[in-house]
């Protein structure tokens, strides 16, 4: 081959590789510096103690109120209705897929699962308002045309399918030979994946269960179509409700001047968002790490 | 008598699981068909000729999606001119020239990360940046890069992963007839690891693809009569339209909805076909 690159090319090249992966990092800089530029903004007019603790949240219309605790609460809401429906979901599926599924089925439902999980969650959000909503407006009459139920239920749906893929990953890294040392001493498959297999791969499980609530918190687009925009301090998911995302979602929909508070009010609840998603994200990897079995 | 009964009873409560999984796994599917199912129907009427060729309107039985569908196209390769580069060439650097520093290891936690990072603070990023800083207005070019910035965790961890796979023997023995690093990566370490590259950027070009909520934090449009005609216009995408139908409170709205998410879930399930066959091929090559 008559390709020779001379020596200063190949140094140069390395630091345009580098340049590339800085890229990362800049990222990363440029979001924390901006949320806490405007959220320092935000704090000169607004007390944190208000911010944090106020239980009324109003920015757009008076008398105007910063408490962030309604749009908490609608988020909780969500992630707890999510993580009702993914986690169990997705444990069993997983347990399904790793233990008792053939080669063939596997082979066809793990890009069927793929499939779910690259469906837009702008779709979900219309299966939510379209077919969930209805459907729970049959069984219980006083729910709410946007409430918490329905998006929390579609939530799930979506974050099923990387816990059920994550879950999964981590069962069938246990070792077999852990699994037939059980089944030769007589334990029936039950045992074993109830005594060998999910504690072998709770490290797994339980970074699964992290990330899908972190998935859950920054979810958008259903829960602003199907949750409703309602800043509401209740524990009722038949409710309207608003979600820190949906909040953002709403304002950026209309035209805020930059500079304003309400423009610095969408800063001060991505900064709250983002801190919540990195720690929960940065504990699924240390739990991963810390907790990993290691087999020989 | 006692062990018997037990063992009837344990081997019972297995086979109750095992029905369990099964059926949690099927009724999993089934809501997956539904979903399919259900858009269909209410879509599939209203997906023509008449609907892919016009543009929004107030008025259902004229409303269509070229723009929305020539926003997408636009927004979509721009995405990818910028970010398959960056993306590939940043995971190059990660796994065959950076050293084990420090450094290195905090950018490859910081990807891992930025993968996490929920999709509308990458908008409020682009808002402030793009948008305000550069003044880029709410124009194709913001939208890219704004896109380009969240799918480059993904891009970046499954390279890096495709790369790492490559076997090292492979590498050593270019070395040995006198290669440079750069004509071992060219030659060698890039096209054995291509197969696992392009599944990584398909799933991320889809991802661009769905994503709405950075793009109304960029301030793409929700009504747009016009074909966007360069980087700096200003655009609409299909999921945006989708919303905007979705949230309306006529019927109609809602069916037009669902033609567009047939459309949508149309080219995101060949984009995951060809993701599919892809690796197909290159595990069977191996």
């Amino acid at each position: 081959m008559k390709t020779r690159t001379p020596r200063y090319l190949e140094n140069s090249l390395q630091a345009v590789f580098f340049m590339c992966a800085a890229i990362s990092a800049v990222t990363t800089v440029a979001v924390i510096g901006i949320l806490a530029v405007e959220t320092w903004g935000f704090l000169q007019q607004i007390s944190l103690v208000e911010f944090l603790f106020g239980t009324r949240w109003s920015p757009l219309l008076h008398p105007k109120s910063y408490g962030l605790l309604p749009l908490l609460a609608g988020t909780t809401l969500i992630v707890v209705g999510a993580s009702l429906v993914a986690l169990p979901v997705g444990l069993a599926s997983a347990i399904f897929l790793s233990e008792y599924a053939s080669e063939r089925t596997r082979n066809i439902l793990k890009p069927v699962l793929e499939v779910l999980a690259g469906i837009p969650t702008v779709v979900y959000g219309f299966f939510a308002l379209t077919f969930v909503t209805p459907l729970l407006r049959i069984v219980l009459p006083d729910t709410h045309v946007f409430n918490a139920a329905s998006a929390a239920i579609v939530v799930g749906i979506m974050v099923l399918p990387m816990v059920a893929s994550l879950c999964d990953d981590a069962f069938r890294a246990v070792p077999d030979n852990l699994r037939e040392g059980a089944y030769s001493l007589g334990a029936t498959s039950f045992e074993v994946t109830t005594r060998i297999v999910v504690p072998a791969g709770l490290s797994g499980v339980f970074a699964a269960f992290v990330l899908a609530i972190s998935r859950a918190i920054g979810e958008t687009m259903a829960v602003t179509l199907a949750a409703g925009a309602t800043p509401n301090l209740t524990m009722n998911p038949l409710e309207s409700i608003q979600t820190m995302t949906a909040y953002i979602v709403q304002v950026s929909l209309g035209d805020t001047p930059a500079g304003t508070l309400t423009y610095q009010t969408l800063f001060a609840v991505a900064s709250v968002l983002f801190l919540v998603t990195l720690c929960l994200n940065i504990a699924a990897n240390m739990i991963m790490k810390r907790f990993q079995e290691v087999y020989e | 008598m006692i062990a018997q009964s037990n063992l009837a009873w344990r081997h019972k409560k297995a086979m109750f699981f095992r029905c369990f999984c099964i059926g949690v796994t099927a009724f999993a599917v089934f809501i997956l068909g539904l979903l399919i199912y259900q858009v269909s129907v209410l879509g599939l009427p209203w997906l023509d000729a008449q609907f892919l060729s016009s543009f929004p309107s107030r008025f259902p039985e004229k409303a269509g999606i070229k723009s929305a569908l020539l926003g997408t196209l636009w927004l979509v390769s721009m995405t990818a001119a910028i970010a398959i580069p960056v993306g590939v060439l940043a995971s190059v650097y990660l796994e065959e020239y950076a050293r084990p520093t420090r450094l290195t290891e905090f950018i490859n936690i910081n990807i891992a990360n930025l993968a996490g990072v929920p999709s509308i603070v990458y908008g409020m990023l682009g808002l402030a940046i793009f948008v305000r800083f550069f003044q880029l207005e709410r124009s194709l070019l913001s939208g890219a890069l704004t896109m380009s910035l969240l799918i480059l965790p993904v891009i970046i961890i499954a390279a890096k992963e495709a790369i790492r796979a490559v076997p090292g023997s492979l590498r050593q023995a270019a070395f040995a007839v006198g290669a440079t690093r750069w004509q071992v990566i060219r030659a060698h370490v890039l096209p054995s690891a291509l197969p696992g590259i392009l599944t990584g950027v398909i799933l991320a070009i889809s991802r661009a693809i769905g994503e709405t909520a950075p793009l109304i934090m960029i301030g793409a449009l929700t009504y747009v009569a016009f074909v966007p005609e360069g980087p700096m216009d200003e655009f609409t995408a299909l999921p945006i339209q989708i919303f905007n139908w979705t949230s309306r409170p006529q019927e109609e709205f809602h069916e037009l909805a669902s033609a567009g998410i047939v459309v949508l879930l149309l080219v995101l399930l060949m984009m995951n076909a060809l993701a599919v066959y892809i690796r197909y091929r290159g595990t069977r090559a191996k």
